[in-house]
């Protein structure tokens, strides 16, 4: 018995034993449901071992999407905590576990695997690729990180959650003053996640650098393969900083030393420094490939190419660049020195420019484009505007001498959602209506697309423009509540009323999924948009080996060109092609780091051993594996062209 | 699959061509990790606490033993794929395992080194410099260990099936992750020992 109160949750309410019963039922429900449908072995030779990129794209879209509602649960508590002075429905002890688990969950298990999933799907279709250069160790990347997001995320029900911010800043961060496990669950959970993402940067780079179809020059790539290049130049030079900053951290708390404490030599700062060396890249990893899809969106829209391709691609490498030397300005406050927090101060607001310089190409690509209002395209119209809100109130909070009076108020708060929803969510949105015939065959309704587009969006200034106005009356983030007669009540009311709108608006988008489902027709043809880039010129549902022949690349945009001219994308004769098998090692291994990161969290040093060894044994077994992959015959490929309705 | 025969056998398809290159990236990324690490040494380097300083527990002579035999066992693996490119199997794995086994010597002294620092009071726990000088080394030395085993794989399986574009492709790659760790503890050397002894 003893053993088992380790699994005890701290600090329990009602809300959590109901979701520990909510999470067997559904778990349960699924266990049954897959059996009596017979589904198993489909679940796993379809998709459990899948190394097929699109694939692996659609299962992290997915995950991304549960995540968002996971995250949204976490964000409707607080509002609705906030929602008037001196409310009681969550206690100071359970409004920090929230606001932590909300801010890890929607940065690294919602919009990070947003962003790999369509990365996956989209860029080695848009090179005229026919997978990724590793496609195991994609697999691999996918279950990584899904293990990493479950592990995070039972920790609420088993164990206790992380309470001490999704920054973790130490000593908080310590034995002494976070002494559940939760934290214990941040360090690791966010490690294997980690090694996930670092893995996809090498794979990434390795494609995008070698694996272009003919003619594709570097200056001929499509916008968001340029930005997936450059985000994962980021991720493989970012990554390594947390994943250090990690282990140190759990050796602080797990193994007793002395990192991040402040005696025996101990330095807390230090913690805070390596985070946000790796925390602001990763903002940018978050935005570029948005920036990316935007570009993608406005110009198939607007019917005319990208204005500016050159100084597109320059703001984001100059970005990329001052991604690194910004990150001081996330703790102005904390003692480093006029000097030092101004250099800073310039660095951040440069960012500024090359940001600037982009939504001025957008603006010009409009300007004397024949606009087509889809819901894509309002969601990159949306975002403009609002976009442009967070943006002008980074630059504000960049001056260090006045960012003493707006840091750690609802006023940065306000700034980083009025950057990641419109940036962030709603590019993710657009993507998922602009992708969505391409991955499942038929469209999204549009009628419903917009008016959920324009309530998110409505809903997103309602809910975090009060907080501009009570940030700057000085309502600290991170409290669990105020008094009445701070006068910030009402704020926190309007607010509320915008996270429910949100609510609303992705409720809605689930309900025309379902709607679409049902009544959309199936017969859209490869490109129902008119698109220009080469993922349109392939056959709807893409076939496993992408392309039949590999394109031949001459400008930017040669699939557009072969529609408006007639030249032929396609000259090649088919001939065989050689395809990766799939393998189960992935989806093993997944499973085994989930156990040894549980096994690490609750510090059972003997299950941890046995998992590493696991580890090593896939590793091994991986390395004498004598697997050459398959050939698909000619025949193949003519009968599947044929039916998909003639070779291109 | 399609083999050029102008280019060394390593080289030789495109799925090699694609794993060099991933590794290099992958090396990319290993130079961040090391260069946090050290960034971290030189900012917790003063913080003893009340534990002994670098220059109270530094020795000389196991240091330069690991040097000389890390050193030479780099020169063992360019030999290594000097060998393989001649195709000779033979001298080939002859260098391959004596890369291994100094390999296998360094982290012995590496090991005597840790007992002893733990010996004179400086173990992991005792003070912000003495975690991050043991993390730093330790980490280096869990590469080399991994390495070690990573090799014995590579040599099976060249002896099993002799120089293929697989087996080369490996040993090539191997050959660059153990330049790397030496590269790696060329810095150790000269920022840890060196300036920590004067
Ligand atoms: C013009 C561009 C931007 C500038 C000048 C800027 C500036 C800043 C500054 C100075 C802070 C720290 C404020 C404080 O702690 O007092 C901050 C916080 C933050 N920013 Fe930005 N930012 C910009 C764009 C972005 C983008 C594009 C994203 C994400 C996609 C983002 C996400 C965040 C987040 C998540 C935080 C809060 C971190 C925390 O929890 O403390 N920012 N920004
Ligand atoms: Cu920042």
């Amino acid at each position: 018995m003893e053993f088992f109160e380790r699994f005890a949750i701290p600090h329990p309410s009602p809300a959590i034993y109901a979701s520990m019963v909510a999470i067997a039922v559904v778990s349960i429900a699924i266990v049954v449901g897959l059996t009596y449908f017979k589904k198993w072995g489909y679940l796993w030779r379809e998709w459990l071992t899948t190394v097929d990129h699109k694939r692996l794209g659609i299962m992290y879209i997915i995950a991304a999407i549960l995540m968002l509602f996971r995250g949204g649960a976490d964000a409707i508590m607080m509002r609705a905590q906030l929602s008037a002075p001196e409310n009681k429905l969550l206690d100071a002890q359970h409004y920090n576990e929230i606001f932590t688990t909300h801010g890890v969950v929607m940065i690294l298990f919602m919009a990070m695997p947003f962003i790999i999933g369509f990365m996956n799907f989209v860029v080695p279709l848009q090179i005229g690729a026919r997978d990724v250069a590793f496609p195991r160790l994609n697999a691999l990347s996918f279950w990584l990180f899904f293990a990493g997001a479950m592990l995070f995320n039972i920790s609420f029900v088993v164990g206790g959650s992380p309470d001490a911010g999704w920054t973790s800043y130490f000593p908080l961060a310590d034995n002494e003053f976070s002494t559940s496990v939760g934290t214990n669950y941040y360090m690791i959970a966010i490690q294997i996640a980690g090694l996930g993402t670092l893995a996809t940067g090498i794979n990434f780079l390795t494609t995008i650098l070698k694996m272009r179809a003919p003619g594709m020059t570097l200056m001929k790539m499509p916008m968001f393969t340029w930005s997936a290049l450059i985000t994962n130049v980021i991720i493989v030079f970012a990554f390594p900083v947390l994943t250090v900053a990690l282990a140190m951290g759990t050796l602080d708390r797990l193994f007793g030393t002395h990192f991040f404490a402040s005696t025996n030599g101990g330095m807390d700062m230090l913690w805070a420094n390596l985070f946000w060396v790796w925390g602001h890249p990763e903002v940018y990893i978050l935005i570029l490939p948005a920036f990316g899809i935007y570009s993608e969106v406005i110009s198939t829209f607007a019917r005319r190419n990208l204005y500016g391709y050159k100084s597109m691609v320059a703001s984001m490498v100059i970005i990329s660049l001052l991604s690194f030397v910004v990150w001081v300005h996330h703790f102005f406050t904390m003692g480093q020195g006029a000097f030092v927090n101004s250099i800073f101060s310039i660095t951040t607001m440069a960012i500024a420019v090359p940001t600037g310089v982009k939504i001025f190409n957008w603006l010009l690509t409009l300007y004397k484009g024949k606009i087509v209002m889809t819901t894509p395209m309002l969601y990159s119209m949306l975002f403009i505007p609002l976009f442009t809100l967070g943006g002008v109130t980074g630059v504000m909070l960049g001056m260090s001498a006045a960012d003493y009076q707006y840091h750690n108020t609802m006023f940065l708060v306000a700034h980083f959602h009025m950057v990641i929803i419109p940036g962030v969510v709603f590019a993710m949105l657009a993507a998922l209506y602009y992708y969505w015939p391409k991955m499942f065959g038929f469209m999204l309704n549009d009628r419903l697309g917009k008016i959920g587009a324009w309530i998110i969006a409505i809903g997103t200034l309602v809910a975090f423009m009060p907080m501009f106005i009570s940030g700057l009356d000085g309502q600290a983030r991170r409290m669990y509540t105020y008094s009445e007669a701070s006068g910030f009540g009402i704020w926190n009311m309007i607010s509320m009323v915008g996270a429910l709108m949100l609510a609303a608006g992705f409720a809605l988008i689930v309900y025309n999924i379902y709607y679409s489902f049902r009544h959309a027709p199936r017969d859209i043809g490869s490109d129902p948009w008119d698109a220009r880039t080469l993922e349109w010129a392939t056959h709807t549902p893409i076939p496993e080996y992408n392309f039949a022949t590999m394109p031949k690349i001459d400008t930017y945009e040669t699939f557009w060109d072969s529609k408006k001219k007639g030249t032929t994308l396609f000259p090649d004769k088919i001939e065989k092609i050689h395809m990766p098998n799939n393998s189960g090692i992935p989806f093993i291994m997944g499973i085994i780091f989930f156990l040894w990161g549980f096994s690490f969290v609750f510090a059972m040093w003997i299950p941890l051993i046995i998992c590493t060894l696991g580890i090593f044994a896939c590793m091994a077994y991986q390395s004498f594996e004598n697997d050459h992959g398959r050939y698909i015959s000619i025949e193949e490929i003519e009968e599947t062209e044929k039916e998909l309705g003639g070779k291109r | 699959m399609k083999i050029d025969h102008s280019l060394p056998l390593e080289y030789s398809t495109d799925e090699n061509r694609l794993k060099i290159l991933g590794f290099w990236i992958f090396l990319g990324a290993e130079v961040m990790l090391f260069a946090t690490l050290f960034a971290s040494y030189f900012i917790l380097s003063g913080g003893t606490g009340d534990g002994p300083s670098g220059a109270e527990i530094f020795e000389i002579t196991p240091v330069l033993i690991e040097t000389l035999v890390l050193l030479t066992s780099s020169f063992t693996i360019g030999l290594m794929v000097h060998a393989m490119r001649l195709g000779r199997q033979k001298a080939m794995m002859g260098f391959f395992i004596a890369t291994i086994v100094l390999g296998a010597i360094f982290l012995g002294v590496e090991i005597y080194e840790f007992v002893h620092y733990v010996h004179v009071g400086a173990g992991l726990q005792t003070s912000a410099f003495s975690a991050i000088l043991l993390t730093t080394l330790g980490t280096h030395g869990a590469h080399v260990t991994f390495g070690l085993f990573w090799g014995i794989c590579i040599l099976i399986q060249v002896k099993k099936y002799g120089l293929t574009p697989r087996t080369t492709n490996k040993s090539f790659i191997f050959s660059l992750y153990w330049h790397f760790l030496d590269v790696v503890w060329i810095f150790i050397f000269s920022f840890v020992y060196l300036k920590g002894m004067m």
